[in-house]
């Protein structure tokens, strides 16, 4: 007797929380956005703007100036989650490897290598899983403690070593959120070590752990499922009974526990007792394993209490119950070779919530995904399906992009039509402009060297108005044509000529540090223009680098994505081909083998009814006596 | 009867291992879909990268870029129904949140809800926002904001938080 390894792997608690935002501490606008679209789910659009942002950063210069360096850790850390939320194992793993192996603190550290673990345990590299846990220096973190122990009770359970996941596991005093896991999988380690007796202790203890949310009662369901199914199969009947009986009637374990708790029942003879609860299953959804079980258990039940009349009925209800099956069955294969079932995946409206692959089967035409269940269960489908829908997104992305491309070329086009007859106009007016202005800075240069020049060798004459320099022109043209003459007359001009002279100089050197102090201010006043000219000029010289840069240079760039989008269209398109057929096939493969087993029911239902008529006539002959 | 089951037995271990080495091929298979899935979203979203790389260039230059983003106050309970932004009195944005984004704002994530361009200089904002108390209360709130636009590209953050909170009802950060 063993228990499936299927029942472990349900146990395990693998959700990857995004890293919580630093709420008000919040530094990068951009980083927080990668977080609101990963709290929405949205990983894509969460690593399309981190990978961006991380891109930019590690281009800096100085990345510690940038304002994602207060979160560099976290955004490492979230980049390795968004991943694995995305079903991208692979580079998730390379993320977070880069983390480890990056110069981060021990705390931080002892986190990556756990998450890593995570990600080899998911993928099956258990080996590498040990590893990576390995590489937690020390006591691992308060805060990852028991998760690190859980994972490290798993990897043990899953390499066939279930002695030393019950010593992790047996020393596990985890929260709440774990309790009800650690206790399940400690049961089911004993179990492996052979050690059935304190399986059985355990998984009881498990089985009635007081559970405040929904995964901690399926769990104590659960427990008590398995718990029951060993003491059935060890012929203990009636603690197999207590124990199924524990198994609440609303939880999703409650259909194999009532099947299993009637043959408890059945088992020890009490087929009256066993039709309690194969009768609460017969009425519940038809499309169950278990209630179809219990279609034929129920007329089995009446046959051995001598009933064979109401057999008869309730075997006959079970064989039309299992042709209404087979017809829908065959409609669901029907359906999903006509590709139904994969236009049902990819409407929108189907995945509102998180049962939506069960409402796939109120769509029109779609499949019976109820009898797809257990296989949309399993790891492997599961990853199938969100690929298929992730390829569907990707899909409706890049074509989107092929779209935005297309709008870009136009955008260039336009803006090229509307520059290019404008800008050499613009660029010869600029260039006139532009001589001008560097000849007038060139002055003011100029006049700036010479007022500094002046504070030490003082000259008057430099800071003449025009009228004075004009005086002084004409007094040194007079002073000229008086010439050498002695004459009386010539004397007395050339003595008024000197005085003029005299009153100029006078003027010009008593009022030199006046007019000193007033040209400083006047070549101040004049920065203030330079100043605003120079930032109009930048503008203009940035506006014109702009014009070019918003319709020059993207050709090469934008052929180059064109190619890579129509590239990856073909990709996507293929990929989905061979994913989507795979999901069929599979699902196909699934129907067919429940088929199968309907119509061996079909067949156990009408040998029923006959052998109920038989023994019925021959209890009434037997009763009639010869 | 017990012959048949006898008879059958062989043939039904031979079906099993079909059917296991059947399941074990397409476990394969879709592990190979998987690792290509991997690999062309990996080229998918390095394209996204150069692509919004491309669009920032095109669309929204750094010397005119203006981006304006909506983050909710730590802890408030306020639930935002809708939020419109005018930039220099022409209506720029008017969202409507969902609940999910309601709940990735209240996480602590940050929308950024408007890219765009402006000229260089001083320009006026004007947030309005509406929502519910936590009793069920209509709330409304408008709020008049100035932000300078310099060379470099301007982020605009508003937080938003109930009346009732203690924090200012629209805040406005510049970076």
């Amino acid at each position: 007797m063993r228990v499936p390894r299927r029942l472990i792997g349900l146990s395990l608690v693998l959700g990857m929380a995004a890293r919580p935002a630093a709420g008000a501490d919040l530094r990068d606008l951009y980083f927080g956005e990668a977080l609101y679209h990963a709290y929405q789910g949205r990983y894509f659009d969460a690593l399309q703007r981190l990978d961006t942002e991380l891109a930019q950063y590690h281009g800096l210069d100085e990345p510690r100036l940038d304002t994602l360096n207060y979160h560099i850790n976290d955004a490492e850390f979230s980049v390795g989650d968004f991943e694995l939320n995305y079903r991208m194992h692979h580079r998730a793993g390379r993320a977070i490897t880069a983390v480890l192996e990056g110069a981060v603190d021990e705390a931080v550290r002892d986190e990556a290598a756990f998450r890593l673990a995570r990600i080899h345990f998911q993928k099956d590299q258990l080996d590498d899983a040990l590893h990576a846990l390995a590489r937690i220096g020390g006591t691992a973190p308060e805060e990852i403690r028991d998760d690190v122990e859980f994972l490290r009770a798993n990897i043990y359970m899953a390499t066939g070593r279930p002695s030393e996941a019950v010593e992790v596991l047996g020393q596990l005093r985890s929260d709440e959120s774990l309790a009800g896991f650690a206790a399940y999988n400690l049961g089911i380690a004993l179990f492996e070590d052979s050690r059935p007796q304190e399986a059985i202790e355990q998984l009881d203890k498990a089985g009635q752990l007081a559970a405040g949310d929904r995964a901690g009662l399926a769990i104590g369901d659960k427990s008590n499922l398995v718990l029951g199914t060993i003491l059935f199969e060890s012929g203990d009947f009636e603690r197999a009974r207590q124990s199924l009986d524990r198994v609440r009637l609303e939880g999703p374990f409650s259909n194999q526990a009532l099947l299993r708790a009637g043959w408890a029942e059945a088992s020890a003879d009490q087929y009256d007792r066993g039709l309690v609860p194969w009768n609460i299953l017969v009425d519940r959804e038809p499309t169950d394993v278990a209630v179809q079980e219990a279609m034929l258990a129920v007329p089995h039940a009446y046959a051995s209490l001598g009933l064979y009349g109401r057999a008869a009925l309730m075997y006959g209800r079970a064989l039309e119950l299992f042709s209404n099956q087979i017809d829908r069955v065959d409609a669901s294969i029907g359906s999903i070779r006509e590709g139904r079932f994969l236009e049902a995946l990819i409407r929108e409206e189907s995945r509102q919530d998180q049962d939506w692959v069960i409402r796939l089967r109120s769509l029109p035409e779609a499949p019976e995904t109820y009898y797809l269940m257990e296989l949309m269960a399993s790891h492997d489908f599961q990853t199938a399906l969100h690929n298929y829908l992730d390829l569907e997104d990707l899909r409706s992305r890049l074509i989107a992009w092929k779209t935005s491309l297309d709008a870009f070329d136009d955008i260039i086009r336009l803006r090229g039509e509307n520059y290019e007859p404008v800008l050499p106009e613009v660029d010869a007016r600029f260039r006139e402009l532009d001589s001008r202005m560097r000849l007038r800075l060139e002055q003011r240069k100029h006049l700036g060297e010479r007022l500094q020049a002046m504070l030490t060798a003082p000259r008057p004459d430099h800071l003449a108005t025009a009228d004075e320099r004009i005086a002084g022109e004409r007094i040194a043209l007079i002073e000229e044509q008086l010439g050498d003459s002695d004459s009386p007359q010539t004397l007395a001009l050339r003595q008024r000529a000197a005085r003029l002279r005299g009153a100029l100089t006078w003027r010009l050197e008593t009022e030199y540090h006046e007019r000193l102090t007033a040209a400083y201010v006047h070549l101040n006043e004049l920065n203030a223009h330079v100043d605003a000219l120079t930032r109009q000029y930048d503008a203009f010289v940035r506006t014109r680098q702009a014009a070019t840069h918003s319709y020059v240079g993207y050709d090469i760039q934008i052929e180059r994505l064109r190619e890579r989008v129509r590239e990856a269209l073909e990709r996507a398109d293929l990929l989905m081909a061979r994913q989507g057929h795979m999901i069929e096939t599979v699902a196909i493969d699934q129907l067919e083998a429940r088929r199968e087993r309907l119509v061996a029911q079909q067949t156990e239902a009408r040998y029923g009814i006959a052998d109920s008529y038989d023994r019925a006539a021959r209890a009434q002959s037997g009763a009639e006596g010869p | 009867m017990l012959f048949a089951v006898f008879a059958l037995a062989p043939t039904a271990v031979l079906a099993r291992q079909d059917d296991a080495s059947q399941g074990q091929n397409q476990q394969d298979q879709m592990r190979g879909l998987d690792e290509q899935v991997q690999e062309l979203k990996s080229d998918v979203l390095s394209m996204a990268e150069e692509l919004s790389r491309l669009e920032e260039k095109l669309l929204y230059p750094s010397g005119t870029q203006v981006a304006i983003f909506v983050a909710l106050a730590g802890g408030d309970q306020m639930r935002l129904d809708a939020v419109r932004l005018q930039i220099d009195g022409q209506l720029v944005a008017h969202y409507i949140y969902s609940a999910k984004e309601l709940e990735a704002l209240r996480k602590g994530g940050v929308q950024r809800i408007y890219v765009g361009n402006v000229a260089t200089g001083d320009h006026q904002l004007e947030v309005l926002v509406d929502g519910k108390l936590e009793g069920g209360a209509d709330f409304s709130r408008t709020e008049n904001f100035t932000f300078r636009k310099e060379v470099k590209p301007k982020l605009v953050e508003l937080t938003l938080a109930g009346p009732g909170s203690g924090n200012t009802p629209i805040a406005l950060g510049e970076w």
